[in-house]
């Protein structure tokens, strides 16, 4: 179970949803407030305003970096996070950082995690990322061989929900009714499909690996938390990190958090953790939202709320996802009903 | 020390004798007995020291011998036909990354249809991804290769392909001499990687290049070919002096001197050419061959110097460029570029097709007469290209061609009514 549960503070006693950092015990305390955190990715990227990749790929590295003491490759698949960090001759990075292919970062860290092994540098540990289009799609079968084997690496996707950096086009990780370029908010059935896309994390779980555990930008203590755990365990690892994209989803720049707290509070994003095929941890929901207040926010689903009255039936099956989340995952605890 | 061996089982034994650090694996035929035969020798502790990787495609495969390489490890792996085609994208970027990873070709030709046997069509298809191509004549000349790439492939920081011909040497039991342990350490020195992910001083590898740079970077590729022509012959005599004998190099000549007919090929079917060129010379021909080793990079000089003074050229090569004709033999030509005499091309032995000394005999006489078409196909059946081009001309429905062939074939015999 979580570390977190002794903690007698809840954060949210404030009547806020801050993370009370300085309210914790200073071991507890976020990397990003320490004097000798990493700065893995170092600041003058190319990152749109208010990334969401950006943010939580930076917590995890140096959430990451801090468990390692600094010993800690990272592997990158094609996508966002490689464009903006890598024009060359710049690089953001300040670990060492291999850039091969889209769809092979989990095989390249096999690669990788071996050499260590055969060099008898247990010290080193490697970290494989990708977004959810070198994850749930291109890259699928790589991750699939890499849990198999129980690989001694740690995956992370960043999962915007789309082909970000090809101009926004559907991925199977891009939810019901969202419109993208390839999944236009035209005709009778604007934007993307029901019925359709893969819960990664769940599929994960199905190898039985040690550590499956999703996050979000929205609570950047827990995404730091569930790095170190990981980082702490060997074998293959998987964390699936919710990471709002302002220019895909359509959303403020300054609403990124924002929205990936009404993401999880609407119940559209479970939180958990699984060790060995079997959910340990559930985040409860602090405040229950309706997924219209996390929908009208973005863009994408604009053709939902349309001047001449809102798309009704189809936000209702969105609810009814949602519902199915928080029922399946039981996300609700007595307080938040 | 000699053996009577499997040529897969010797080239598994010289690539331990390599000490890889990884290995990855993933099973096509003909290449599966090479990592078979790698991970029995781990398995077995013989070769220790050394990371067996059973991954799930040859994508993988070679992704991880990308990650393995990178992170400093002598990494090796194998495959063969639609293997090759489905690691693609990993090759271009195994040497776009400058990785020195050594790769073995059962060489196998490329569906559909679908076709287990030998041809070049799968190492061909990665010519030009900026690998070295080493293509063995023997069994002998594979394990030595083998050897030798290791070195080539670190000392420039390239990766190495070493093709053999599925079935003819990976499945041939013979004789080979198999080098001792020391003098392949007295050979091959450690692998000291020239860039390494190593957090003590940490590099990004890989970074996103545009169009400011991209030429340049692309152009050292070539040049790294061009020091590899250099460096081939010098790995070649410095293995000569170690193992006592000759293997490698950029090309090898066969009876040349004084030929006006001077035939050209890659691989094992250079012992089928040499037995008629001995035959024919007999006959008072003046015939010779040329056998090239390093099809990447391409020999032009030593190519040229070689052929310049013959009549004609004849390149028989296991490989169509449908829609051009060969592969090979444009590489020839380019060797004699400004030269008159004619290069015929013979497309031979694809997808298994045993390539018969009478046939090859015949093709070299018309050869010495001029009487050669630019491209011809090796005992082709006519007869069924013309039975299967008017029966698709007469109906739109035509039906899948192979299996067409194949029913009016076997309605020949009489069989399958």
């Amino acid at each position: 179970m979580s570390e977190q549960q002794p903690q007698a503070v809840k954060f949210y006693q404030t009547g806020t949803h801050t993370v009370g950092n300085r309210l914790l015990d200073e071991t507890k305390r976020t990397v990003q407030a320490s004097l000798d955190r990493s700065n893995a990715i170092t600041s003058g990227h190319r990152a749109c305003q208010g990334c969401g990749e950006a943010l939580g790929a930076r917590y995890a590295i140096d959430a990451a970096m801090r468990a390692t003491s600094g010993q800690l490759v990272a592997v990158n698949a094609t996508g966002c996070l490689e464009v903006f960090t890598t024009p060359y001759p710049e690089t953001s990075w300040q670990l060492p950082w291999l850039h091969s292919l889209f769809g092979n970062a989990p095989a390249v860290a096999t690669g990788v995690a071996a050499a260590f092994r055969v060099k008898g540098r247990k010290d080193v540990r490697v970290i494989a990322q990708g977004g959810d289009g070198g994850t749930t799609d291109i890259g699928f079968g790589c991750l699939s061989g890499m849990f198999e084997r129980n690989d001694d690496v740690l995956y992370i996707c960043y999962d915007n929900e789309a082909y970000m950096n090809t101009g926004v086009q559907r991925s199977s990780a891009t939810p019901p009714l969202a419109r993208t370029a390839t999944t236009q908010a035209i005709g009778s059935a604007p934007g993307n499909v029901f019925g359709t896309g893969k819960n990664l994390p769940l599929i994960a779980m199905a190898h039985n690996i040690p550590y499956v555990a999703t996050a979000t930008v929205a609570d950047l203590h827990d995404l730091e938390y569930k790095v170190t755990k990981a980082m702490g365990m060997h074998g293959a690892r998987y964390i699936h990190i919710l990471v709002p994209c302002p220019l895909g989803w359509g959303s403020a720049s300054n609403a990124t958090i924002h929205v990936a707290r009404l993401a999880i509070e609407s119940g559209m994003f479970p939180l958990f953790e699984a060790e060995h095929g079997e959910v340990t941890h559930v985040s409860k929901i602090r405040r229950r939202v309706m997924v219209e207040e996390y929908l009208k926010l973005q863009k994408r689903f604009a053709h939902l709320f349309r001047k001449g009255g809102n798309d009704v039936e189809n936000i209702a099956r969105i609810q009814r996802m949602a519902d199915h989340n928080i029922k399946r995952f039981s996300l609700l605890d007595e307080e938040a009903r | 020390m000699l053996h009577q061996i499997e040529g897969s089982e010797a080239v598994a034994k010289a690539v331990a004798l390599c000490r890889p650090e990884v290995v990855c694996a993933y099973p096509i035929t003909p290449q599966t007995h090479i990592v078979e035969g790698v991970g029995a020798l781990v398995k077995s502790g013989k070769l220790t020291n050394c990371e067996f990787i059973n991954v799930e495609s040859e994508f993988a495969a070679l992704s991880v011998a990308i990650g393995s390489s990178a992170a400093g490890a002598r990494t090796y792996t194998a495959t063969a036909s639609q293997g090759l085609l489905f690691m693609a994208e990993a090759v271009y970027n195994a040497a776009g990354l400058g990785l020195p990873i050594v790769m073995t070709i059962g060489n196998r030709a490329i569906g559909a249809p679908i076709n287990i046997w030998n041809d070049h069509s799968d190492s061909m298809s990665m010519r030009d991804a900026g690998w070295i191509q080493l293509y063995a004549e023997t069994n002998q000349e594979a394990v030595d290769l083998h050897i030798q790439a290791f070195r080539l492939a670190e000392e420039l920081s390239c990766p190495v392909m070493v093709c053999m011909d599925g079935f003819i040497l990976t499945h041939a039991y013979e004789r080979m001499d198999l080098p001792t342990q020391e003098d392949v350490d007295a050979f091959l020195p450690p692998f000291e990687p020239v860039q390494v992910l190593d957090p003590a001083n940490p590099y990004s590898i890989g970074a996103m290049v545009g169009p400011d740079t991209f030429t340049e970077v692309r152009y050292l590729a070539h040049d790294k070919q061009l020091q590899a022509l250099k460096l081939i012959p010098e790995i070649g005599a410095v293995f000569k002096g170690v193992f006592g004998r000759e293997s490698g190099g950029l090309i090898h000549e066969y009876k040349t001197a004084g030929a006006e007919t001077i035939i050209v090929a890659l691989g094992s079917v250079n012992g089928t050419i040499k037995e008629v060129v001995d035959v024919m010379r007999g006959d008072n021909a003046a015939i010779g061959s040329v056998s090239i080793c390093s099809f990447r990079p391409f020999p032009l000089d030593e190519l040229r110097a070689a052929l310049i003074h013959a009549k004609r050229v004849v390149v028989i090569e296991k490989c169509l460029a449908p829609g051009l004709g060969g592969v090979l033999a444009s590489n020839v030509r380019m060797a004699l570029r400004g030269a008159t005499l004619p290069v015929y091309t013979v497309i031979a032995g694809l997808g298994g097709r045993a390539i018969l000394m009478s046939s090859l005999q015949r093709v070299f006489t018309a050869a010495g007469e001029d009487k050669l078409l630019d491209l011809q196909f090796l005992d082709i059946n006519q007869e069924s290209v013309d039975h299967e081009l008017e029966r698709a001309g007469k109906t739109r429905q035509s039906g899948p061609t192979a299996e067409s062939i194949l029913r009016q074939q076997a309605k020949r015999k009489g069989v399958g009514q």
